[in-house]
């Protein structure tokens, strides 16, 4: 029988919110607009109520002109 | 409230009016006259195929005054796109709907195993299947709310 490996806890957060501020304030809107998901989408994953896809999270990372460890980060929890 | 959340308020409290007001019609135009008719598999067999395109006709009837109603007051059109979240959330209530109406089905059929007349067995199908909307889309709300 194949041992039970325990996986590590870890919790995500983003940076979306400072990185708005940095791009001339873009609203959450706009955001939306440009990565073709809603702007409740947005305020969700802003608010680290929803993690986006692999896919959004790199759209979101290339609106602004960044690598995805900008965006998005994880801690492990000990 | 967000754009889908409005949407799939209006959808239940629809749904609600829809399922209320045909089962009152049906009661009053049809069982209340003739009350042997409740075991008759003719009538309900065509109570169950009117009762299709009267919700389908009614529910888009519905969403045409909505969006020309959110139009009016927020100045706003009606989101028709659906994004990674939106699929995510209705997966999760369309899981949630079935799952009740599986129950409702067996506890129809189980009805019949242990020689129930037949009207309990359409009752049981018809409450199971509002019952799976209307769960569904409490959920969809609930699940707006929380994020995902």
């Amino acid at each position: 029988m194949a041992k039970k490996i325990k996986l590590p806890d870890f919790s995500l957060h983003n940076n979306i919110r400072t990185l708005r501020f940095h791009a001339h304030e873009m609203t959450q809107q706009e955001l939306a607009d440009r990565t073709g998901v809603s702007r409740q989408t947005i305020v969700a994953i802003e608010n680290g109520k929803y993690f986006p896809t692999l896919e959004l999270a790199f759209r979101i990372a290339h609106v602004f002109n960044t690598k995805l460890d900008d965006v998005f980060t994880v801690s492990l929890e000990k | 409230m967000a754009g889908k959340e409005r949407e799939t308020l209006v959808t239940l409290i629809s749904s609600m009016l829809i399922m209320g007001s045909y089962s009152l019609y049906v009661y009053y135009t049809y069982l209340s006259k003739d009350w042997e008719l409740i075991n008759d598999f003719k009538f309900w067999g065509t109570a169950f195929l009117v009762l299709i395109p009267v919700t389908i006709g009614a529910q888009i009837g519905i969403h045409i005054i909505f969006a020309i109603i959110t139009k009016i007051v927020t100045n706003e059109d009606m989101d028709t796109r659906s994004d990674e979240r939106d699929k995510l959330i209705e997966l999760k209530s369309i899981r949630i709907s079935h799952w009740i109406f599986t129950a409702g089905f067996l506890l129809a059929m189980t009805s019949q195993a242990m020689g129930m007349q037949p009207w309990v067995m359409f009752v049981t199908l018809t409450a199971s299947g509002f019952l799976a909307a209307f769960i569904s889309d409490s959920a969809k709300i609930y699940f707006y709310r929380r994020g995902f």
